[in-house]
């Protein structure tokens, strides 16, 4: 064992962790030193989740071990984890919303006076103790998180998304108190997406990639670069973008949103997409994007800004007032979108039954041929007959846009539509969705897979806390660019 | 040799889970094996018992099954209907009892007509109020239901303090359907025939009945369909107040005594007949058809127990344990809640 080793805070070497055939994890390890701070980061689905989950004894690894101080840790669960002194503060406020402050601190046996010490530290003033959880906002509850853990007094403090839903004068002094832990000894794990942070409070970064630690390096000037390089790796073929004329934008938008809020995450969100062009939206998770696809498909009320379709002002209480003006949403999880037992055909037909004046007798004929001509169109596999849940991912995916298909198509919403299904099916979808372009339809692509952006895209706009900060042409979309557009660090650069 | 043997195992395997969703796709071919089961059983096993010889299946028998079964399928039908939207109807049957109540005993002041015109209109009323509380306001179908249920008693006992002294009338053409004959058929069938056509033509082939399915499967999907779901469940609960007050008119006819508890006692039953029948209580999966054999077998199973003397505490705890038995087998066979 190394030098460095014995004296680190928290070890964890040669973690790997499988979900069934999945291996979310290979190989993946991650040092703490005393009074370091420590960058954890990887693009989605690098297997970050897994990992935290793993340090902090959520989840029990298949193989590799995790030391604390230099002791074969028994993380076998949260609390055993805390006990042996690791404490976590997760994106979720882990405080119960129906019991006061007071109460939620003896729930954790936390010491009372450290914490209003540390809350006041971290610039929440005249917090009572008897004040209900459920009552306070967003932002204090984090702060209380991380105060309730510092109180603690662990050896190794691990905060996921920290800063996220902080205004900018908490964050600063969220990142003072964190450094001033680490210049006591602790060993700080710090995940964020927003790379100025970083800059600001880590030593070093640890990236992992498709489950395992690609690299360990030192936070310096230029070290964003390297960082983003370990992180996009090569990645799986996903096929050529077929080559194809250049789109030319003429004309009114379909879609045109101009300075779209939806309070707290989105401040300020516009863009235009045209008829016939495929609009990308590259953005981390949890940027507000999926608040923006929820405002444009009729889930939920902009708090700010305008939109327009085709020109004229709208504004969506419920989605079928969406759908009335040809905005037709394709959700991430295919869980939301599909009656799981009941039949393709059903599945494919239910918008056919929405409006009241459709709810006499089904029209047999016209169904069948709108189904069918959409089946066809995207090869579903309907072999196994009868209910969805027993379609593969990629055919239940399938199933979702050939709903919208056999309705007819103006505008889609498209989030994430790739997620989680094979390669096969993603080759499939991007023709399709150039060709329902061509066609004259206008669509909206968010994608987590940030290749796919040139494959199906002719622009993209980059959504990074809640704002666009860059629009990109597919010509110059590579994952680099994309990659450190999506970090804000383009828009880093604009403002230094 | 083993190898071939594992290999047959799996085959029988797959044939078994495929005739497990066979009996899940088409729930009603189990229960009316079971149904005439249970008739063999009555005849040959029950009826030796207590008689001493083996009773043979009279028209009269068949008669009164279904005349008695009529009136719970009908209730039972606004459970299926509201079950499929992962809801229930406890005010039905106190909303069956008022409709027969009002009915009698306006009747004699207002003409029938108006009476049985008035009674629906309660059904309509109580089913409106239902679907407001669950579509719009989101109250669970069970307490929103259980509520207007006990509000309806309290209305109907008010109500009969006011008509005490006008007397009482079962219009002569309720009596008919809920006891005449014809050959030998019960006349109850005339509304139960085209009702139940009716009810599986809604669920199976009109757009309501997809929404009906759809709300029960995913409401976040419909949603995202379009589906206004408050406008459905509005109309859901307004037909099955209907329903109600029809099956309570129709055993006006049979009882021909109204009272102020007259249909309360199908309410259980008829839950009961809806889930034997396969309907899923979570919803997005049921089927009138099975409903209808699911009240059968429950009109058999109370003729058993009636035969066997039994008294009436264990004749209760028996029927529920049978109604439990009977359940717990068809989630076996078909994998399915």
């Amino acid at each position: 064992m190394s030098g460095q080793n014995q004296n680190a805070l928290l070890d964890a070497t040669g973690v790997a962790k499988s979900f069934g055939a999945v291996r979310a994890l290979t190989d993946a390890s991650l040092h703490v030193a005393p009074g370091e701070v420590v960058a954890l980061m990887g693009a989605n689905g690098a297997g970050k989740s897994t990992f935290v989950k793993i340090i902090t004894g959520a989840l029990r690894p298949d193989a590799g071990k995790v030391l604390i101080r230099g002791n074969p840790a028994q993380v076998g669960s949260p609390a055993q984890a805390r006990r042996s002194g690791l404490v976590p503060v997760y994106q979720e406020p882990s405080l119960i919303p129906d019991l006061d402050v007071a109460d939620n601190l003896r729930l954790g046996d936390t010491p009372v006076e450290p914490f209003r010490h540390w809350v006041n530290e971290l610039g929440i003033e005249g917090l009572r103790l008897n004040h209900m959880i459920a009552d306070l906002p967003l932002a204090t509850l984090r702060i209380l998180d991380l105060a309730r853990a510092i109180s603690a007094e662990p050896d190794v403090l691990m905060l996921d998304e920290m800063t996220a839903a902080l205004p900018t004068d908490l964050v600063e002094r969220v990142l003072k108190t964190v450094r001033g832990q680490a210049d006591e000894g602790r060993g700080v794990i710090y995940i964020s997406h927003r790379f100025t942070e970083i800059q600001e409070l880590c030593d070093s970064a640890t990236v992992l990639r498709d489950g395992r630690t690609v690299g360990d390096l030192k936070i310096e000037t230029g070290a964003e670069e390297r960082v983003v390089e370990l992180m996009l790796g090569a990645k799986i073929d996903l096929g050529k973008a077929a080559a194809r004329a250049r789109h030319e934008n003429t004309g009114q938008p379909r879609l045109s949103a101009r300075g779209l809020a939806v309070a707290p995450k989105v401040t300020d969100v516009s863009f235009d997409l045209y008829p016939g062009e495929v609009l990308g939206v590259v953005a981390l998770e949890g940027q507000g994007q999926d608040e923006v696809f929820e405002v444009l498909s009729g889930f939920r009320k902009a708090t700010g800004g305008t939109l327009e379709v085709d020109g004229e002002p709208a504004s969506f209480a419920h989605p079928s007032q969406a759908i009335a003006k040809g905005l037709t949403f394709v959700p991430g999880d295919r869980a939301e979108a599909l009656m799981r037992e009941r039949s393709v055909r059903e599945n494919i037909a239910l918008p056919f039954s929405a409006s009241l004046r459709n709810w006499g007798p089904l029209k047999g004929k016209h169904e069948r041929a709108r189904v069918g001509h959409a089946i066809e169109k995207l090869q579903i596999d309907t072999r196994a007959q009868g209910e969805v849940q027993r379609l593969s991912g990629g055919n239940q995916q399938k199933v979702t846009i050939g709903r919208w298909l056999a309705h007819g198509v103006e505008t889609l919403l498209l989030f994430d539509p790739t997620r989680g299904i094979d390669v096969r099916t993603k080759r499939q979808i991007y023709p399709l969705v150039r060709e329902l372009a061509e066609q004259g339809a206008a669509v909206l692509f968010y994608t987590s897979e940030l290749e796919e952006v040139p494959l199906a895209c002719d622009r993209a706009v980059v959504i990074f806390n809640g704002r666009v900060v860059d629009v990109i042409d597919a010509a110059e979309a590579d994952e680099q660019t994309l990659m450190r557009a999506a970090y804000g660090l383009t828009e880093a650069k604009v403002a230094s | 040799m083993s190898d071939m043997r594992i290999h047959a195992e799996a085959e029988q395997e797959r044939g078994l889970v495929r005739f497990g969703r066979f009996l899940r796709d088409n729930p009603v071919i189990p229960l009316i094996f079971f149904l005439i089961l249970l008739v063999i059983s009555h005849f040959y096993i029950v009826m030796p018992l207590r008689t001493g010889r083996t009773g043979a299946l009279s028209a009269f028998w068949v008669n009164n099954l279904i005349k008695f079964a009529i009136p719970l399928a009908m209730l039972a039908a606004c459970q299926v209907l509201t079950m499929l939207t992962a809801g229930i109807d406890l005010s039905a049957g106190i909303v069956a009892t008022i409709a027969a109540f009002v009915c009698a005993t306006l009747a004699p002041l207002i003409g029938v007509p108006g009476a049985v015109a008035i009674a629906i209109g309660c059904g309509v009323v109580v089913g409106l109020v239902n679907g407001f509380g669950v579509g719009v306001v989101r109250v669970h179908p069970l307490i929103m239901t259980l509520g207007t249920g006990l509000i309806a008693t309290g209305c109907l006992q008010v109500y009969q303090r006011f008509v005490i002294s006008t007397g009482t009338l079962v219009p002569e053409f309720l009596v008919w359907l809920g006891t005449g004959r014809t050959i030998g058929l019960p006349n109850g069938l005339f509304l139960f025939l085209p009702f139940a056509l009716f009810i599986l033509w809604l669920m199976r082939f009109t757009g309501f009945g997809r929404l009906l399915f759809a709300l029960g499967s995913n409401e976040h999907a419909a949603k995202l369909s379009g589906v206004k779901s408050w406008q459905v469940f509005l109309a859901l609960y307004a037909l099955s107040g209907v329903i109600a007050a029809l099956a309570g008119l129709l055993y006006l006819g049979m009882i021909r005594t109204p009272s102020l508890q007259l249909a309360n006692p199908l309410l259980l039953p008829s839950v009961a007949a809806a889930v034997i029948g396969g309907t899923s209580i979570f919803g997005g999966r049921g089927s009138f058809a099975g409903a209808i054999v699911g009240a059968l077998i429950l009109r058999v199973i109370d003729t058993m127990l009636t035969l066997l003397q039994m008294p009436e505490g264990a004749r209760i705890a028996l029927f529920g344990l049978i109604i439990l038995l009977v359940t717990a087998l068809y989630v076996r066979i078909t994998g399915s809640r």
